[in-house]
């Protein structure tokens, strides 16, 4: 009886003491892994092109630069949009993928609406799905009007 | 329950893992088996921490001179436990030397290395050389002055062997005796792809011996009957193995790793000093000097390493009570003393570094790097509101700017600067307007990044030191006279009150400076005074 006494106690400080020792390794590494980084700057809306370029009621493609945090990186790069002028004020502002499996999309002139070529997923003019697998309207990207220039933001809002 | 012991069943059946397990569980071990024993299995156990910690860091790391500093940053000052993280795995390095030397010694006081387990011995000596191997290739990781000088007095001494020294110095990818992007590589190489397959393969060596000839008995076991390793042997080592991990822990939150400025090659003030456990040898390099230096340098390391390597042929007597082992424990002893006065005596000769060991923690903005006059034209173009028309990172009315370099004569920019269209005059001064054509045609990179974000009263404060013409006197992030003394990291000795006082009156804070009084207003002086104490070391 002493014996096993004694042998249980040496087995649950064995698993205890491993299992402390295995968590307290894990935690952080979970925590390392899963975590934003703490000061993930998002750049601010930059100006992208300008609104008397584009005509009401037709959406193009707008190439700009955009400044973006890519790690330990500051990259200044090439960013594109679809943009589509609403009226005199008014802009929407689509990522440019696909909400299927990340395509690039375009606008297709003779259908009026959105292709994306991979699995044929269409969208009308203001990014409802019309045909195809895609499980969501077009993405859209924050905007803003200011003195005749369209701003675009970073950020992505999903639908 | 019945579930589980089916699974068991039908995995037993089919790779005997079960019987397996058991019988690695329930080897005999000798009834004097104890608390000595543990070292082994605390080793076996920090190598595993290693690995682990390292991988996580491999997951945020740029193996690349330059990106790997940065990155390393960004691990420690961006992401949630890296610095923990970090910490483990350079706390783990050392408390790894620890353990294995332990474990060397034990074995050497017990005489555990006599016949059959010569070969056992010798693997074990491989397998600590292998950990001194990780812990000088990974010294050259984080790219900082201490990793970089550090690194390059290593591949000296490592080229001093007559004959072999150029082969060597090429093989560790550093000929004409710089370090750069070939020796970075090489030392990554061996750290993480090299060493851990080799240390994987000398462990499973070393533990298959282990078992093969069994724990070390001494003379009085014959006569008791044999222990079985689990679960008592495997408690030990447990506890023992939780007390290491208790102390690694405890280290890696509370001693902060140090990470400096980023490895320059042209700095002549850096002193490199070795990791703690190689100062004993960087110290004794100072007694062999001239022709004798490769005795220091190379022929006493390698005697030593012969002589631990053949100690099962040296010491050929038969095996004794560790009581009357007189001769192991004394030069055991030896050792421990000779290492400690050596190491001793090299943190006490060496002096203290005189860059700060945390620099490269704090959080440093690419415009705290800039030289001022960039800072001052990002200034004047601010101020002039040039990015109405030169939008940055775009094209608009005017070219962007931040895309390319301008091509255009100074004649016609200083016009340009003066009148930018028609009718429109900007309020620039004549040293402003130069400093903006400078700009514009010879900015760096870095000038980029700190274009957009540069807080406005930074930019202003440079704006007042250009207008002063403070680098006339004064080095700067790399520009200006240095009739005076260079101001990075001027807060580190000096306070905002110092420098305001002694911008009215600088021969009563520090007599005999020629330094010229400068009567500024109090926005300027609240503005440059600020900038100064910003600017890192």
């Amino acid at each position: 009886m002493e014996t096993t006494t004694r042998r249980s106690f040496y087995s649950a400080v064995i698993a205890g003491l491993g299992g402390l020792m295995t968590a307290t390794l894990a935690a952080p590494a979970a925590a390392y892994l899963l975590i934003r980084p703490k000061s993930q700057k998002q750049s601010d809306l930059v100006a992208a092109a300008d609104l008397a370029q584009l005509t009401v009621g037709k959406p193009e493609e707008v190439v700009f630069r955009r400044t973006r945090v890519d790690g330990w990186r500051v990259l200044n790069e090439k960013a594109t949009a679809w943009v589509l002028r609403k009226d005199d004020r008014n802009v929407v502002a689509f990522a440019p993928q696909c909400t299927h499996l990340g395509c690039a999309y375009h606008w297709d002139e003779k259908e009026n609406n959105f292709l994306c070529p991979c699995h044929t997923s269409t969208f009308s003019i203001d990014g409802k799905v019309l045909t195809g697998p895609a499980p969501r309207p077009l993405d859209r990207l924050v905007t803003k009007v200011d003195q005749g220039k369209i701003l675009i933001g970073a950020e992505i809002q999903k639908a | 329950m019945k579930i589980l012991r089916g699974v068991i069943d039908w995995l037993e059946e089919r790779t005997g893992i079960e019987s397996g397990i058991k019988h690695f569980l329930y080897e005999d071990v000798p009834a004097s088996a104890g608390w000595h024993q543990v070292l082994g299995s605390v080793a076996l156990f920090a190598f595993l921490t290693q690995v682990f910690t390292g991988m996580l860091l491999a997951g945020n790391y740029a193996p690349t001179p330059g990106e790997a500093y940065n990155s390393l940053r960004y691990i420690v000052t961006e992401l949630t436990a890296g610095q923990l993280i970090r910490g483990l795995h350079h706390w783990g390095a050392s408390l790894m030397i620890i353990v294995v030397v332990l474990h060397l010694m034990q074995v050497l006081i017990w005489g555990a290395y006599k016949k059959p387990r010569e070969a056992t011995w010798m693997v074990g000596c491989v397998l600590l050389l292998v950990t001194l191997a990780y812990g000088l290739t990974g010294y050259l990781l984080p790219w900082d002055n201490r990793a970089y000088w550090g690194t390059v007095v290593t591949t000296q001494i490592a080229a001093l062997p007559p004959g072999a020294g150029p082969y060597v110095l090429r093989l560790l990818g550093s000929d004409g005796g710089s370090i750069g992007a070939i020796t970075f590589a090489r030392f990554y190489a061996a750290h993480v792809l090299l060493l851990p397959p080799l240390t994987i393969l000398l462990i499973a060596i070393h533990v298959y011996l282990v078992r093969r000839h069994g724990v070390t008995p001494i003379p009085q076991d014959a006569a008791l009957p044999k222990k079985k390793f689990y679960p008592e042997q495997v408690f030990k080592d447990t506890v023992a193995t939780f007390l290491w991990f208790a102390v690694l822990v405890t280290m890696a939150i509370a001693v902060r790793v140090p990470l400096g400025h980023v490895a320059d090659p042209t700095d002549t003030s850096y002193i490199p000093r070795p990791e703690w456990y190689f100062l004993f040898l960087f110290q004794m390099l100072k007694a062999f000097q001239g022709p004798l230096e490769i005795v220091g340098a190379v022929i006493l390391p390698t005697l030593a390493i012969l002589a631990l390597f053949l100690a099962p042929f040296i010491d050929r007597g038969k095996a004794l009570r560790v009581r009357e082992r007189t001769g192991a424990i004394a030069l055991v002893v030896f050792a421990v003393l000779g290492w400690s006065a050596l190491t001793a005596r090299a943190i006490a000769t060496t002096p203290p570094s005189t860059e700060d060991p945390d620099a490269g923690l704090a959080l440093v903005e690419p415009w705290q790097e800039l030289p001022a006059d960039q800072l001052a034209a990002i200034g004047a173009f601010r101020k002039d509101n040039c990015g109405n028309c030169h939008l940055i990172g775009k094209s608009g009315p005017g070219p962007d700017l931040t895309h390319a370099l301008s091509q255009r004569p100074t004649d016609w920019l200083m016009q340009h600067f003066k009148q930018p269209a028609p009718n429109v005059a900007t309020q620039l001064k004549n040293p402003e307007l130069r400093g903006l054509v400078t700009f514009v045609t010879k900015r760096g990179d870095a000038a980029l990044k700190a274009w957009p974000s540069a807080p406005q009263s930074a930019v202003e404060g440079a704006m007042v030191y250009q207008a002063n013409q403070c680098a006339a006197c004064h080095k700067l992030n790399g520009v200006g006279m240095q009739t005076g003394p260079p101001l990075n990291g001027v807060a580190d000795h000096r306070n905002r009150e110092w420098l305001e006082g002694h911008f009215a009156d600088p021969q009563k804070f520090s007599p005999g400076s020629t330094m010229p009084v400068y009567k500024l207003s109090s926005h300027d002086l609240d503005r440059l005074t600020s900038y100064i104490l910003e600017i890192p070391k």
